[in-house]
Formats: structure tokens, C-alpha cells, sequence
């Protein structure tokens, strides 16, 4: 298989300035030297705490959000260095879901307005090809063509978000972006709204990246992992492997302390011991180390670099 | 309480130098040549470069804005074109009657509005909030020129309980009150209507909040927890709000000076269009926005006295 | 899946029902339904020419005739009244409609755009802001000479700011939708994203604001005009009207009254109209 995406030392930092007079200047690194690559048809997942970046990467990639520094490479293409139509003939080819449905629709357009604009904007089809295609899509996902000439808010959030998925599939992409497709959705929609997914990334051999902070949901979905942790992949590998044997002590507490999925789709990771992660002052070296229980001095002096073994790896001393 | 002073302060030199720099950019950006609009088409050339000169206009743009500026920020508001006397010492001739009027009408519209408004919010829906809504809306509806003029017809002339002349001996404070009143009654329903409305809504958004549903069930009797705890929150609203007001306040005072035929700022304003007095009216804007540069400045000062929080902000 | 979709009562149905269910709204619309008619049929319904003088009947009280009577220069008031609803209701409408589009796009866009830049258009908003209007139409008017154009300008300069304001405050919390994001990624150009997609929008909250300040617009345009830069006479203008009335109370104290009238009906209708719409389309109150 090919490799379709290529991140490699994406950063990004927010600037926070607080404050009148007297403002005070705080730098969250809400990404700080993230590498991946994506398969053609492969599923990637991300998971971390919330905060950890995860949908930072995901709009950066996307230049939705500008990266700060590093290099995304699309189909060997250079989208940092993408400009005008160059940008919106890669963006096409890369969509995204989002995880709020209800904002992710404009309220004042109808289904059929927000499902054929995209194929006029990149004249794939107008008029009345451009509305079969569009009915077409919502058969495919699950809806009646009788919701073209409704607005979003005649729909339920797990009706909304099979919309967004027909919407990020009118431009026929081949990496779809799904920044916790379900998490807001209700637990008895989320799995057909999941089997959804699956089925569609079989049937049009769509690439993933799934990004979650839902153990259970990315164990079920994808074929790779990586684990983030303040900004970083802490580990990376096979779903199987890393959830079977976590090289990093961060992982492996994610993964004991997640039995099932949480239906409320919040706090789904478990309250970890120790302080809370702060993005905006990470602690020196590892920066697990403060909640770590196999914490030693080498943690605290510098950040443990990447380790190899075999087709996974881990950022920590122990491996 | 002294930095807080002092950093309002400081932010308040940046709006003042935009607003000084509005005004260099109002007059300048009129088409034509003012000493021609001045003059008018039959003055001779060599009339119009003298009144140029005199101007400053015959000089580069960027040395006018700086004299201007400066000239500006020092207190030196220029000279009459037409009586060539300082603008200064013509504003400060009649400022105490502008003064007078202003102040009385914020006192008939703080003392009509505040009462009103929280009468009306504590009686939300009833007979008593829907004549004070509509009575509101009635008079910030009348132009004031309108009600004066009205107020002018019933008290003057038809019962003659006011004088239809409005230039009061300063040094009588009896004639100084009588002539005072119908203006500032004219001007002070309009303050009173914007007041009234702010307060009732600010006290309707205040007693909704979780500390006066808390304090009820704390069992403080409501008389009490009205006058401490919603009256004192449901001002800070009020006050920045009439700091916003004060432009109306400055607009409405020049044509109730105008339809009472008071000495005042608004009476100079006019008399110097009709003259154009091109000079004196530069100088007066620049005038009006120390005023209102200065009244914003208090309102955020009595906001930092009200509550506590904004210092720390 | 289910077809059904959540059956929910669109909220312009219920802005409408709350929106008459105030009667005074019902009451601000008449009125300028009526005041709109009265201007645009004056040529059918004035008695008389509005500038037509006739000097043996001069200011002569209401009659069968002139049934508001006449003034200094023996024109009939009724007629003026009428047609001087024309000026007041195209220099508002054109100054309003001209501010909206010009401060509703300033504020878009800063808002939009945000940061630094926002950060600087608002407070250039801010000082245009912090002049008095009534005093800025004036000077403005002067500089420029009374004219119907200039007025426009000078009333409309005093409202652009407040439109600035106005719209950019919605577009700061609707740009950060997730489907302004959606759009981007789905290759849409700026342009289309703020104009077919944030504009629709705000589009209400900007309107309701606008009959609020077309009552503002009408007193500031009779202002002026009363203090003697309106649209020069004779064309009629109300506040030309009250000036003339003004100048002539002692005479014909009747005068004053008729276009006082109506200047603060108009006004009055145009506030109530606003009041009934902000509160009907006020989220706020839709929680309630
Ligand atoms: N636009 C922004 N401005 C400032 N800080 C941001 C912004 N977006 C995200 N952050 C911060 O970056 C960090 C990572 O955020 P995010 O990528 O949303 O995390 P996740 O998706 O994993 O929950 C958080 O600390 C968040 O507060
Ligand atoms: S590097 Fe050290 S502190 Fe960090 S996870 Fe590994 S053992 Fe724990
Ligand atoms: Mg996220």
C-alpha cells in the first residue's frame, strides 16, 4: 500500500494573551512535533485525553488552522506549499467530519443547497446532476432523497451528522479527516453511525483518520494507533499490539483504565493520578514524568526520544 | 484604586488623539477650499491666499496635523474668525448655562429613570411597567425640539408660567432657576426615557441572577434584598450606559439652547455655521470631544467604584 | 433509518406569532404603513401645491379649505405635511439602507478577519462612535452644503459605526462554526463564506436594528433641518416646518403643532416597529 499522508514535525502554537493593562502572554503548545503517515484505504486513529491536540493536528493538516512548522505532504503534494487552486484541488481530496452536527450544518441552507454547493464551487456538477448526485449520496448514507429540501434543524444530531458525511463526500475525497465523528451523539446512534463509516471507507477505499479520545470506538474502527500525550506521539503502532501490550506507561493507562466505551462520551479516559496536563507549561523532559509510576531521573532531564521496535515505537526510556 | 486611575488615564490618550485626528480629517476632507466657502466666489485671489495663510492652509498636510495636535493637546483651541477672540474665552462665556441645563436635565432624567425603571421591573407585565414602557418609548420618540417647542406653546404662551426668553442673569440664581426649568424638563424627559428603560432592564436581568434567588431563600425579606443586593448590580449597567448617552445628551442640548433661545454651546455651534466660522467650529469639536473623551473617563472611573471586580481586570 | 424527521415549529413562525402577538408592533406598522402611503399618494391626496403661495391667506388658522390652515407665505400645511413625509422617508431610508451596507460590511469583515486588524477598525468605530451624530451631521452638512445628497451622507456617516458594531458581533461566534470550517475545507472562497454563508445569518438581527435607527435617522434629518440645514426650502421638509411654525408662534401658534405631529408619530411607529421586532427575534427571550 501507498503511502497517501505524510506528517512529519507538524507544530503549532497558540499565543493566549490575557488581561487589560496588563496583559500576560501564555504559549500553549497544543502541537509540538507530530509525525504520522496514512495508508491509501488504511484507518488511522488518534487518541489522547482531551487537550492533548488532537483536533489541532487535524485542522492543521487541513490548513484549516496555519502549522506553525513541519511538513504535510498529500499524495506526495506539499500542502503547506499549496496556494490558491493547487490548495483547493488538494483540499477536495482530504475532508473532514466534525463533531458537533449541530453546528456543522448552516442553519439558513437547505440539505440540497449544502450538499450540491460544493460540486458547483469545483464544477463536478450542476443543476439537476448536481441534485441526483446529491440524492444519491444521502441514499448512501442512510437518508431519503426527501431530505434535500429540508433545513438542519428538521434533523436529529445522528441524521445531521450522516448529512456531514454525505456533504464531505461530494468532492470525492480520499482521506477523510473525522475528528470524533460520535462523541456527541447518543449511544444507540453512534454504532450505526460507525457502521457507517466502515462500510464507507470499504466500499470507496477511504483513508482515515480517526481521532477520538474513545478507546473502544478506535480499537474497533482502526488498523494503526497513535497515542498523543501534551501535544506529542507518545506511541505508535498495530491497534492489536498497542492495545494488547502498551510499550508507554501513559498508554497502558489509558487502556486499564478504559473497560467500555462511556456512553456519555465525555471523561471516557480516566481521571489519571496526578495533575492535570497543561499544555501551556508542560513539564520539563518526559512530560508524563509527574504522573508516571515508573518515573526515574533520566525522565526529568531531557524528553526520551523515539524508539523503534519493529513496525511500532514508543517515547519513553523503558522501551 | 490610584493605578486603576492612572491606566484609564493612559488608555484614554490614544482615543483622544483619534478623535482630535476624526476632526482634522472631517474638516480637511470637504471639497473645495474652505477659505473659498469662507469667502465666498467674489473674493479676490489675493483675499484668499491672505485667509490661507492666516489658516495655515497654505502649509503641508502633515505640519497642520501636528500644529494641530499639539495646539490641541496644550489647550489652545484657536481664535474666532469672526470676532477674533479666543475660543476659549467665547465657550467659557457660555458654558455655565450649558452646564446648568445639561446637569439639571441628568438629574431630571437619573432621578424620573432610576425609580421608574426598578417601580417597573418590580412589577414586570403589570399596569404600572406597560405605561412605563410606553411612556418610555414616548419620549425618546419626541424629538426634543418637538416637546420644547410643545412645552413652549403650553407654558409660555397659553398659561405664560415661563418666559419664552431664555437668557438668565447668572448672577440671579432666581431668575437663573426660572428660566432653567422648562428647558431642563424638555431636555430631562428624553434622559429620563433612555434611564428608565436601561434600569428596568437591568434590574429584570439582575433579579434573575442566582445570588437574588438565593438570597430570597436564605430567607432575606425582598424589600431588602431589592435595595442591597438588586439596586447596587443593576446600577453598574446604568451608569456605563450614560456615559454612552452623553452624545445624545450633547446633540439634544443644542436644540433645546436653539428652541429656548439660551446662550450656550449649541447656540455658538449654530451661529458659527451661519457664519462659517471655520475656525471656531474645528476648535468646538475639538472642544466637544475632550468633553465626551472626559465624561467617558468618569463613567469608567464611577464603574471602578461601583464594582469592585474592574480594578482587577 | 427512520424518515421521520423531528417535527419542530421553525422559529420564524414563532418569532412571527410573538411578534404579533404585541400589539403595540401591530400598531407601529399601521402607522407606517399609513405614514409610507400618505407620502408616496401626496400628489393625489394634498388639497393643494405644496410651494404654492398665496399671500390674502396667510397664516390663517385651520378651515374647510386649508384644513390645517396655512403659513407664513399662505402655503397650505396639510399639503407641505404630505409631501414633506417624502424627504424625511428617502433620507432615512437611503441614509439607513447606505449604512447598513457599508457598516454591516465593515463589520463583517474586521470581525471576520479578527486580530489585530479587528482590533484596529473597532476602534476607529469606537471615536466615530463617540462623537455626538447630531453634532457630526451637522458639521457635516455644513462643510458640505445642504443638500438631499449630503444629508443622506451625513446621517448615513453617523450610523455606519453603530452597523459595524452591530454585525460583527454575530460574525465573531458564527465564524467559529464548525460549518464556516466545513466550508474552507470544502475549498470555498472567503468571499462565498461570508456572503452566502455568515450574511443570512445576521441578516435579522442587522434589519431589526435598522427600523430602530431609521426612527433615529428621521429625528436626526428633522433636526437638521430645523436648524436650518435641510433640503432647502421651499421644498417642504417637517423640521423646515417646525422652523418656519417656530419663527411665527406668536402669530399662529397652531403652526408648530401639525408637523411636530407628525415627526414624532413617524418616529414613534419606526421605534415601536424595532421594540416589537427585537424583542420577537431576541434569543434571550425566546428562552424564557
Ligand atoms: N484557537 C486556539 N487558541 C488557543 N488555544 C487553543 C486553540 N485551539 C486549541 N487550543 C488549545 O490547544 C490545546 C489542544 O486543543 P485541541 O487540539 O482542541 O485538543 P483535543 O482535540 O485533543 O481535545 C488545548 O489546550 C486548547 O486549549
Ligand atoms: S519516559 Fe519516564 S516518565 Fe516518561 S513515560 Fe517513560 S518512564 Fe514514565
Ligand atoms: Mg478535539
Amino acid at each position: 500500500m501507498t503511502t497517501l499522508l505524510d506528517v512529519a514535525g507538524l507544530v503549532k502554537h497558540f499565543t493566549v494573551t490575557k488581561g487589560f493593562p496588563r496583559p500576560v502572554t501564555t504559549t500553549v503548545r497544543a502541537v509540538d512535533g507530530v509525525s504520522f503517515s496514512v495508508r491509501r484505504g488504511e484507518a488511522y486513529g488518534l487518541v489522547g485525553e482531551s487537550g492533548c491536540g488532537k483536533s489541532t493536528v487535524a485542522r492543521a493538516v487541513l490548513r484549516l488552522i496555519e502549522p506553525d512548522d513541519g511538513t504535510v505532504r498529500f499524495d506526495g503534494a506539499d500542502v503547506r506549499a499549496a496556494r490558491g487552486e493547487t490548495l483547493a484541488r488538494l483540499r477536495r481530496r482530504m475532508q473532514i467530519i466534525f463533531q458537533d452536527p449541530y453546528s456543522s450544518l448552516n442553519p439558513r441552507r437547505t440539505i440540497g443547497q449544502a450538499l450540491t454547493e460544493p460540486m458547483r464551487v469545483h464544477g463536478l456538477a450542476s443543476g439537476r446532476a448536481a441534485r441526483d448526485r446529491a440524492a444519491a449520496l444521502l441514499d448512501e448514507v442512510g437518508m431519503p432523497p426527501s431530505a434535500l429540501d429540508r433545513y438542519p434543524h428538521e434533523f436529529s444530531g445522528g441524521q445531521r451528522q450522516r448529512i456531514g458525511i454525505a456533504r464531505a463526500l461530494t468532492v470525492e475525497p480520499e482521506l477523510l479527516i473525522a475528528d470524533e465523528p460520535v462523541s456527541a451523539l447518543d449511544v444507540s446512534v453512534q454504532a450505526q453511525v460507525l457502521l457507517l463509516l466502515r462500510d464507507l471507507q470499504k466500499r470507496r477505499n477511504l483513508a482515515f483518520v480517526f481521532v477520538s479520545h474513545d478507546l473502544g470506538v478506535v480499537r474497533w474502527f482502526c488498523d494503526r494507533v497513535a497515542v498523543m500525550y501534551l501535544g506529542r506521539i507518545v506511541e505508535e503502532g498495530s491497534v492489536g499490539e498497542v492495545f494488547a501490550e502498551p510499550l508507554h506507561p501513559y498508554a497502558r493507562v489509558l487502556r486499564d483504565a478504559s473497560p467500555v466505551p462511556d456512553p456519555s462520551g465525555r471523561g471516557a479516559l480516566p481521571r489519571i493520578v496526578g495533575e492535570i496536563p497543561s499544555a501551556a507549561n508542560p513539564p520539563a523532559g518526559c512530560h508524563f514524568h509527574p504522573r508516571c509510576p515508573h518515573v526515574r531521573d533520566a525522565c526529568r532531564a531531557a524528553y526520551p526520544g523515539w524508539r523503534r521496535r519493529g513496525e511500532r515505537g514508543a517515547a519513553c526510556v523503558l522501551v | 484604586m490610584i493605578g486603576f486611575v492612572v491606566r484609564r488615564l493612559m488608555a484614554a490618550a490614544p482615543t483622544l488623539i483619534a478623535v482630535l485626528t476624526l476632526v482634522f480629517v472631517i474638516v480637511r476632507i470637504v471639497p473645495g477650499d474652505p477659505a473659498l466657502v469662507i469667502l465666498g466666489d467674489q473674493a479676490t485671489p489675493e483675499a484668499i491666499a491672505a485667509l490661507r495663510a492666516r489658516l495655515g492652509l497654505d502649509r503641508p498636510l502633515h505640519e497642520q496635523y501636528f500644529e494641530f495636535l499639539f495646539a490641541s493637546l496644550t489647550g489652545d483651541f484657536g481664535t474666532s474668525l469672526v470676532t477674533g477672540r479666543p475660543i476659549v474665552s467665547e465657550v467659557a462665556a457660555v458654558l455655565p448655562h450649558t452646564l446648568d441645563l445639561t446637569g439639571a436635565a441628568m438629574v431630571i432624567g437619573t432621578v424620573v429613570g432610576v425609580p421608574v425603571g426598578i417601580w417597573a421591573a418590580l412589577h414586570r407585565n403589570r399596569a404600572i411597567d406597560v405605561a412605563a414602557r410606553i411612556l418610555s418609548l414616548l419620549g425618546l420618540s419626541f424629538p426634543v425640539f418637538v416637546s420644547g417647542i410643545f412645552l413652549l406653546l403650553l407654558f409660555a404662551l397659553h398659561w405664560k408660567i415661563f418666559p419664552v426668553i431664555g437668557n438668565a442673569n447668572l448672577a440671579d440664581p432666581v431668575d437663573r432657576l426660572h428660566k432653567l426649568v422648562l428647558p431642563a424638563i424638555t431636555l430631562g424627559l428624553v434622559m429620563a426615557a433612555y434611564i428608565t428603560r436601561v434600569t428596568r432592564s437591568a434590574m429584570l436581568h439582575v433579579l434573575s441572577e442566582d445570588f437574588i434567588r438565593t438570597a430570597r431563600a436564605k430567607g432575606v425579606p425582598w424589600r431588602a434584598v431589592v435595595w442591597k443586593h438588586g439596586l447596587r448590580n443593576a446600577l453598574i449597567p446604568v451608569v456605563t450606559v450614560v456615559g454612552l448617552y452623553v452624545g445624545i445628551l450633547i446633540g439634544n442640548s443644542v436644540l433645546t439652547e436653539i428652541v429656548f433661545n439660551r446662550p450656550g454651546l449649541g447656540k455658538i455651534i449654530v451661529g458659527a455655521l451661519n457664519q462659517r466660522d471655520y475656525s471656531m467650529l474645528q476648535g468646538l469639536m475639538v472642544i466637544y470631544c475632550f468633553l465626551i473623551v472626559v465624561v467617558n473617563l468618569i463613567t469608567d472611573l464611577t464603574y471602578g467604584l461601583i464594582d469592585p471586580r474592574v480594578k482587577h481586570a | 433509518m427512520s424518515t421521520a424527521a423531528v417535527v419542530a415549529v421553525s422559529p420564524v413562525r414563532r418569532a412571527v406569532a410573538r411578534f404579533l402577538a404585541n400589539p403595540t408592533t401591530g400598531i407601529g406598522i399601521i402607522l407606517c404603513i399609513l405614514v409610507a402611503l400618505s407620502a408616496i399618494l401626496a400628489p393625489i391626496l394634498s388639497p393643494h401645491d405644496p410651494i404654492e403661495q398665496d399671500v390674502i391667506a396667510q397664516l390663517s388658522p385651520p378651515s374647510a379649505t386649508h384644513p390645517l390652515g396655512t403659513d407664513y407665505f399662505g402655503r397650505d400645511v396639510l399639503s407641505r405635511i404630505l409631501w414633506g413625509g417624502r424627504i424625511s422617508l428617502i433620507v432615512s431610508l437611503t441614509a439607513i439602507a447606505a449604512a447598513i451596507v457599508i457598516g454591516g460590511a465593515i463589520g463583517m469583515v474586521s470581525g471576520y478577519i479578527g486580530g489585530r486588524f479587528d482590533n484596529f477598525v473597532m476602534r476607529v468605530m469606537d471615536v466615530l462612535l463617540s462623537f455626538p451624530s447630531l453634532i457630526l451631521g451637522l458639521i457635516v452638512v455644513a462643510l458640505l452644503g445642504p443638500d438631499l445628497v449630503n444629508l443622506v451622507v451625513a446621517i448615513g456617516l453617523t450610523a455606519i459605526a453603530p452597523f459595524a458594531r452591530i454585525a460583527r458581533a454575530p460574525v465573531l461566534a458564527l465564524k467559529e462554526r464548525a460549518f464556516v470550517e466545513a466550508g474552507r475545507a470544502l475549498g470555498y472562497s472567503h468571499a462565498r463564506i461570508l456572503f452566502v454563508h455568515i450574511l443570512p445569518n445576521i441578516l435579522s438581527e442587522v434589519l431589526v436594528m435598522g427600523s430602530l435607527w431609521m426612527a433615529t435617522a428621521v429625528r436626526t434629518e428633522a433636526s437638521l433641518s430645523f436648524i436650518g440645514l435641510g433640503v432647502k426650502p421651499p421644498t417642504p421638509t417637517w423640521g423646515g416646518m417646525m422652523r418656519d411654525g417656530f419663527e411665527n408662534i406668536l402669530d399662529a401658534p397652531w403652526l408648530p403643532i401639525f408637523p411636530g405631529v407628525a415627526i414624532l408619530l413617524l418616529v414613534l411607529a419606526l421605534n415601536m416597529v424595532g421594540d416589537g421586532l427585537r424583542d420577537a427575534t431576541d434569543p434571550k427571550l425566546r428562552a424564557e
